[in-house]
């Protein structure tokens, strides 16, 4: 690897005068010993397929096996069709199209796990949404994956990525700043603006838990991909707007995994605390499953 | 580095829901399916942890199925496993065990057909990667991820030499490699994780060395 921090893959980006996606293609290049070719075209095919969980999402009636989620995709889609919106017109495009991947992830569709299956609609719905408004090429969307990627990298070999080594703050956390760094790329804002719109994405998820209603990878995981790509986006735009994090994206990053130490077990994606154990999270468990899955609560510290 | 590629971060293309209990479910039913080396005729498997208790929602059910029928963690036919095994005439049951195991997602898998009977133990451990930590109650430890050579022979001198120096004459470096028996003498397993990938002209050379039983191939993804 090229680089082990944020710092030193900005550093990397400005002294030669490349946008990080580039700098991870290269990286990518010699490291795995594959083609440019043959790396941007599977990188192509997993931009596809984002984009045909977000059409699927956001037109039909996807449902859950669980019957937990389901629907609100198409529901925020034709919301904005109507036109009347308070947030944002993008910000509730990355918003919608994020809630349609996550629906379709959790009703066993086709995805992309970005960096997880639990964060899988932020990026997608971020980059998508970008796109539109900017009327991006697909090049400029792929080359954002690859920059989404860096990121994800440099956070996954600093601190975590899965719920249950950090809390949600290292899934959907990581999922958000990967997705802010790369929209300010896709908008043309330079490698530094985007370690700054990440530090200010993750500041914004830090000691946010992984407590999945009946350890399902739906409630509250399909809202948090909503608000995830909302951060995402209006970091995106402090940054692009001048705004520097005062915390450089690298202590950032430490902190989000000393955080994840110490957050406690129950908080860390074993459905024993948080969200999960609320008096109706406990009612669905019984009925989907027939049965407590984690009866033991109270001898959990 | 724990991840040094892109790929790591962006992807693998799956079924959703989870990468744990869906896309590294799948992975251990085709990494069973591809040692035994062709589509068994009946399967028993037995869930451990959270996979016992949460198998459910997160259809583990149906992607181990998928994954023994052959299905690879982004193949939709995965969803209708359970209709296509029913049309093949594979006959699968799942068994939810109360048992500890040593990982949360452990599944243990047993596939025979009229020609024989295979086990192993496989575990999910997170961002759809799996590992196979048991074969024929051999125990070992193997990605499954890069390309992954196992080996059944006889316990003798020289066949682990010989095995290598077929991969030396192909250009195949080594990345990792674990041998196991159970007794002096008797059956053995010989589990090698290579840099590049392997094709069919090394495996048919590899089988037919002596004291060589059986070559299968894990496939990387």
């Amino acid at each position: 690897m090229k680089f082990k921090t944020i710092e030193e893959l900005v550093t990397l980006a400005e002294t030669s005068n490349k946008k990080i996606s580039e700098i991870m293609i290269e990286n990518e290049v010699e490291v795995q010993e594959r083609t440019r070719e043959d790396i941007y075209e599977q990188m192509r095919n997993s931009l596809n397929v984002m984009k045909e969980a977000i059409e699927k999402g956001l037109t039909e009636e996807v449902k859950s096996r669980s019957g937990l989620s389901g629907g609100d995709g198409k529901r925020l889609a034709n919301y904005l069709e109507k036109g009347k919106i308070l947030s944002g017109e993008t910000i509730l495009e990355a918003v919608s199209k994020a809630v349609a991947t996550s629906e379709v992830n959790a009703s066993m569709g086709t995805i992309v796990a970005t960096p997880t299956a639990g964060s899988v609609g932020i990026l997608p719905g971020a980059i998508f949404a970008t796109a539109k408004k900017l009327n991006s090429s697909e090049e400029d969307m792929i080359d954002a994956l690859f920059t989404a990627g860096a990121i994800g990298i440099v956070i996954a070999n600093n601190a975590f990525i899965s719920g249950a080594a950090g809390g949600c703050q290292a899934e959907v956390g990581s999922a958000t700043a990967m997705a802010a760094a790369a929209v300010v790329e896709m908008a043309g804002g330079t490698p530094r603006e985007s370690a700054h719109a990440l530090a200010i994405a993750l500041k914004n998820m830090l000691g946010l838990t992984c407590d999945p209603v009946a350890g399902l990878v739906e409630v509250p995981c399909v809202k948090r991909n909503a608000m995830g790509a909302a951060n995402a986006m209006v970091a995106a735009d402090m940054a692009l707007a001048g705004i520097i994090s005062v915390i450089p994206a690298d202590e950032v990053i430490e902190t989000m995994y000393q955080i994840g130490c110490a957050l406690p077990m129950p908080l860390k994606e074993t459905s024993l605390g948080g969200l999960a154990i609320t008096p109706t999270a406990k009612k669905l468990e019984q009925q989907i499953f027939g049965c407590a899955i984690n009866p033991i609560i109270q001898d959990i510290k | 580095m724990k991840y040094n590629s892109v790929f790591d971060i962006i992807g693998p293309v799956m079924i959703g829901p989870s990468s744990s209990h869906t896309a590294g479910a799948a992975r251990i039913g085709r990494a069973a399916r591809s040692i035994f080396g062709r589509q068994p005729k009946k399967a028993i498997i037995t869930l451990y942890g959270s996979f016992a208790k949460t198998y459910k929602g997160h259809g583990t059910d149906i992607a181990l199925i998928g994954g023994l029928l052959g299905f690879d963690t982004f193949d939709n036919r995965i969803v209708d496993s359970i209709v296509i095994a029913k049309d093949l005439g594979f006959d699968v049951q799942f068994v939810i065990s109360e048992e500890e195991a040593e990982h949360p997602n452990t599944a243990r898998v047993n596939i025979k057909d009229e020609n024989g009977a295979l086990e192993i133990v496989g575990i999910s451990i997170g961002g759809g990667k799996a590992e196979i930590v048991e074969i024929n109650g051999f125990k070992l430890k193997i990605s499954g991820l890069s390309p992954s050579l196992i080996v059944l022979h006889e316990d003798r001198f020289g066949v682990i030499a010989s095995v290598s120096n077929v991969l030396s004459k192909f250009e195949i470096n080594i990345a990792y490699m674990e041998v196991a028996r159970k007794e002096k003498g008797s059956l053995a397993l010989m589990v090698l994780e290579t840099d590049q990938p392997i094709d069919w002209h090394v495996i048919e050379e590899i089988e037919g060395l002596n004291y060589v039983k059986r070559v299968a191939l894990l496939k990387t993804s």
